[in-house]
């Protein structure tokens, strides 16, 4: 790790970008990634408290500030740690190093004589009065960081690795900490008429009925962007209520019945790839099944929130989305504003799992903010929108083709798959901002894209077997033209795929007369992967698995997100009658060093009862003029009676870089749920979500 | 027409002005500043917005003024402070059960009226006295036992 420097230090070379010290002995340590219910700035505080070698209180976090702090792109693709803890970690070693060099020349001593904690030097033990504070004035801190510190070595860490408890969450258990929460004196309330989709052209509004019914409310128009602005919050929520049967849209969307169905893909007009060994020579037999997931949808248990000002003709947006630094080029680009006079903050909201209506809702309340200059605008989406317009997970669906040797093993894999793309971020990827495009001149459409093989890919994520297999290729057909937007969503394709490739070795398993595990561990030379999946069967008891086909299944599943990063492995035991009901989870996971152990269970956990959600139980619908999945009734997620009991387990590798590891838990887990029904029911269900009907349907057969 | 309405609310006595029918929670937050009681849906189908009413769990999205008058209403902020937490809050924080935490201000309500009424729970008493909650981000097995924990103490 000596040597080279992190991406993030190349991008924000100058340490004052990353560090300030402070009076009252602390350190300010900036940090591009955000807070979004992952616990980061937390473990992020624990890599600068150990490489300064500082009190976990000395260190004061600043997270997604477009102003005062680093430009790291999105808080996504569990990448937080792997990009701001290894710059964190960089540019902390080598200010410890400057710091340590001039002690040495004010102590009149050699480097190596020194020692430090809490910011106070020692010389050979004897405390020495010098602390970094009375340093730091000497150091050029608008210097680059070169990163050819060492760091500490992971042994003679102290804060790392300990299960330090969040901040945040003390500040969210006992008050109202969220953007949502903060309620300036001088505020207004906006909420928005929903352009129904691109293009859509509002030819009548009776904004006199609007008024009629919420006394107070101003209406905001600007040709298809309609707002409604108050002091009284429910008057503007009342206005927003009544406003869409009080317009007339014309050029609306009109889906018909079938689109909402991942079946639909086929043979829609796409842009075709393709990735891995040339098409294969025809020996052994050819096993084959589709399997298939919908749109589904981020679903966050808040309405996306944000608030702006304008003022002095400066812009300043506080924001829940997950990079702030994209944000402020975004809003400025659509506004013509110059990227200095736009600053973004971020602020807690609710979770997000990815791309959801967060950043969209910074450009309404700022399109609001310039047209009502002087007043802090706190812009809320209904729970309709929120339903409504969020960007969603795209459906799939996946053929697989498998070329079996004399010996029952895979030789030659063929997964093809047909997809909408997995990331419109606007600019940054392919999309834009929702409000842009009810604007006079909205953006000019885009190429839709997926994010690139070797950022992991977006529908192929995670399609490549991870297993030993002399043949496989990805045949890709990104869908071009799906009835929905559609972005990011924790771990972009990998549920599908690994449903799919996961469900595939117990079938080949099966069909080999071996055992599931066994027959996994003969295609795995990773000792790590290994590893994951000989735990999470000891902890299920794997041995004691039988026959099944008798309602109860224990099924399990393995996968290392993106191929790259953390390794997970997942058993599930269910009972399915007409249901399917979890009866435990069990997760083990190997993501290298790690930070803070308790904060890495806590995401396996809520990843394992994410996907299990995603598996049994949604789907957007859709028809006529969009989305008709407006609430938690048609939209249900898991909850809290069918949650089971989850054993999550990290195992221990100091030695080892950290991988990203807030994804992982999600696609084994449904893949484990796929295999565990179907050693229960003796039928394997191919499509998800795994309904009640689903599973009806499967036993008449 | 807004009328007065006098009521308790974290023990403290409250004369507010507001329309009979407005919703509970836009007075909590917009009027008492009470912002930790939070707004998910406004359809009585998460949880984010419960508060005690008379010591039962309530919807504030839906809960109107008019049916509060001369009550005694407690939220999040009335149960303890960062300082001095009250046993639910201590047990969360020490069991870290909850991830972003939109849900929790709700949840806490919901135990504490389960507690109140059942100090020892089983965990499918404890499932049933949330199943008016919502937690995206599946933090359920940590609540669950975060509550258990206080019941303990
Ligand atoms: S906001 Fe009241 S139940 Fe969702
Ligand atoms: S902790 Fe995020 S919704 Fe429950």
């Amino acid at each position: 790790m000596i040597n080279q420097l992190p991406a993030s230090v190349a991008i924000n070379p100058r340490f004052d970008t990353w560090l300030r010290f402070q009076a009252g002995r602390t350190v300010r340590v900036a940090t591009g990634k955000v807070e979004i219910g992952q616990g980061v700035v937390t473990a992020l505080s624990q890599i600068a408290a150990e490489e300064l070698a500082l009190d976990l209180a000395q260190v004061v976090m600043l997270s997604g500030d477009s102003d005062a702090g680093p430009n790291e792109r999105y808080t996504s693709s569990s990448l937080s740690i792997m990009d701001s803890g290894a710059a964190i970690r960089a540019v902390c070693a080598e200010a410890r190093a400057l710091l340590a060099a001039r002690a040495a020349l004010r102590l009149n001593c050699a480097v190596e004589q020194l020692t430090v904690a809490e910011g106070v030097f020692a010389v050979d033990g004897a405390a020495s009065g010098v602390t970094y504070w009375d340093l730091a004035d000497e150091i050029d801190w608008t210097q680059a960081a070169t990163g050819t510190a060492a760091p500490k070595d992971a042994k003679d860490y102290r804060i790392v690795g300990k299960s330090i408890p969040r901040d945040d969450l003390a500040e969210k258990l006992t008050g109202g900490a969220f953007i949502h929460d903060w309620l300036p004196d001088d505020l207004l309330h906006a909420r928005i008429l929903r352009q129904p989709g691109p293009g859509a052209v509002l030819q009548e509004l009776d904004e006199a009925a609007i008024k009629r019914a919420a006394g107070g409310t101003e209406v905001l128009r600007s040709a298809n962007f309609v707002a409604f602005v108050g002091a009284d919050e429910q008057a503007v929520e009342a206005a927003a209520a009544i406003a869409p049967g009080l317009a007339q849209w014309h050029g609306a969307p009109s889906i018909s019945p079938g689109q909402q169905e991942a079946d639909w893909l086929r043979g829609q007009a796409s842009d075709d790839r393709r990735y891995g060994a040339p098409d294969g020579a025809g020996a052994g037999d050819l096993v084959q099944a589709t399997f298939s997931r919908p749109y589904v949808a981020h679903a966050s248990m808040a309405p996306s929130c944000a608030l702006a000002l304008f003022r002095d003709d400066h812009l300043t947006v506080w924001s829940h989305g997950q990079g702030m630094h994209p944000l402020r080029l975004n809003i400025a680009k659509v506004l013509d504003l110059p990227e200095s006079a736009v600053t973004t903050r971020h602020m807690y909201g609710a979770g997000c799992y990815g791309h959801n209506g967060a950043d969209d809702a910074a450009l309404d309340a700022a399109l609001i903010a310039v047209r009502m200059p002087g007043r802090h605008i706190r812009l809320q989406w209904r729970r309709e929108e929120e339903f409504g317009f969020e960007p969603f997970g795209p459906a799939m669906l996946i053929d697989m083709s498998i070329r079996v040797d004399q010996d029952g093993k895979p030789a030659d894999w063929t997964a093809e798959i047909w997809s909408p793309t997995h990331v419109q971020r606007p600019l940054a990827d392919s999309g834009s901002l929702l409000a842009a495009e009810a604007l006079k001149s909205p953006p000019s459409a885009q190429i839709s894209d997926d994010p690139p093989e070797e950022r992991g890919g977006g529908g192929t994520r995670n399609a490549k077997p991870y297993y030993d297999i002399p043949n496989s290729r990805i045949i890709h057909h990104l869908v071009t033209d799906p009835p929905v937007r559609t972005s990011a969503l924790r771990t972009l394709g990998a549920l599908p795929n690994v449903f799919a490739l996961e469900a595939m070795m117990d079938e080949l398993a099966n069909r080999a007369g071996d055992d599931p595990l066994a027959y996994r561990l003969s295609l795995l030379s990773d000792p790590r992967a290994r590893g994951v999946l000989e735990a999470v069967a000891a902890r299920a008891k794997w041995p004691e698995r039988g026959p099944g086909g008798e309602s109860r299944g224990l099924g399990l599943a393995f996968s290392r997100y993106k191929n790259m990063a953390a390794y997970a492995a997942v058993a599930v035991a269910v009972s399915v009658d007409e249901e399917v009901r979890l009866k435990n989870i069990w997760v083990v996971a190997d993501a290298g060093l790690v930070i803070n152990p308790d904060g890495i269970r806590n995401q396996l956990e809520g990843g394992a009862v994410q996907g299990a959600s995603w598996t049994l139980k949604e789907q957007v619908t859709m028809q006529g003029a969009g989305v008709t999945s407006l609430d938690w009734d048609s939209y249900p997620i898991l909850r809290f009676a069918e949650v089971p009991e989850i054993e999550a387990v990290v195992m221990d590798q100091p030695g080892q870089p950290s991988l990203g590891v807030g994804e992982c838990s999600v696609a084994p887990t449904a893949a484990a749920i796929g295999n565990a029904v179907a050693h229960a029911l003796g039928i394997r269900i191919h499509h998800m979500p795994l309904t009640r009907q689903r599973i009806m349907a499967s036993l008449l057969r | 027409m807004a009328q007065t309405y006098r009521f308790t609310v974290n023990g403290e006595d409250r004369e507010v002005s507001a329309r009979p029918d407005l919703p509970l929670i836009y007075v909590l937050r917009n009027q008492l500043g009470l912002t930790g009681t939070h707004y998910g849906c406004g359809l009585e189908q998460c949880g984010a917005c419960m508060v005690l009413v008379d010591d039962e769990a309530v919807y504030a999205c839906t809960r109107t003024m008019d049916s509060v008058a001369n009550k005694s209403v407690l939220t999040m902020e009335g149960l303890g402070t960062r300082e001095a937490p009250h046993p639910l809050q201590q047990a969360f924080m020490e069991e870290q059960a909850g991830q972003c935490g939109y849900c929790l201000s709700g949840i806490l309500i919901s135990a504490k009226a389960l507690l109140d009424r059942n100090p020892n729970p089983s965990r499918s008493e404890i499932a049933t006295a949330l199943d008016g909650h919502l937690c995206r981000c599946g933090a359920h097995t940590r609540i669950i036992r975060a509550i258990e924990r206080a019941a303990r103490t």
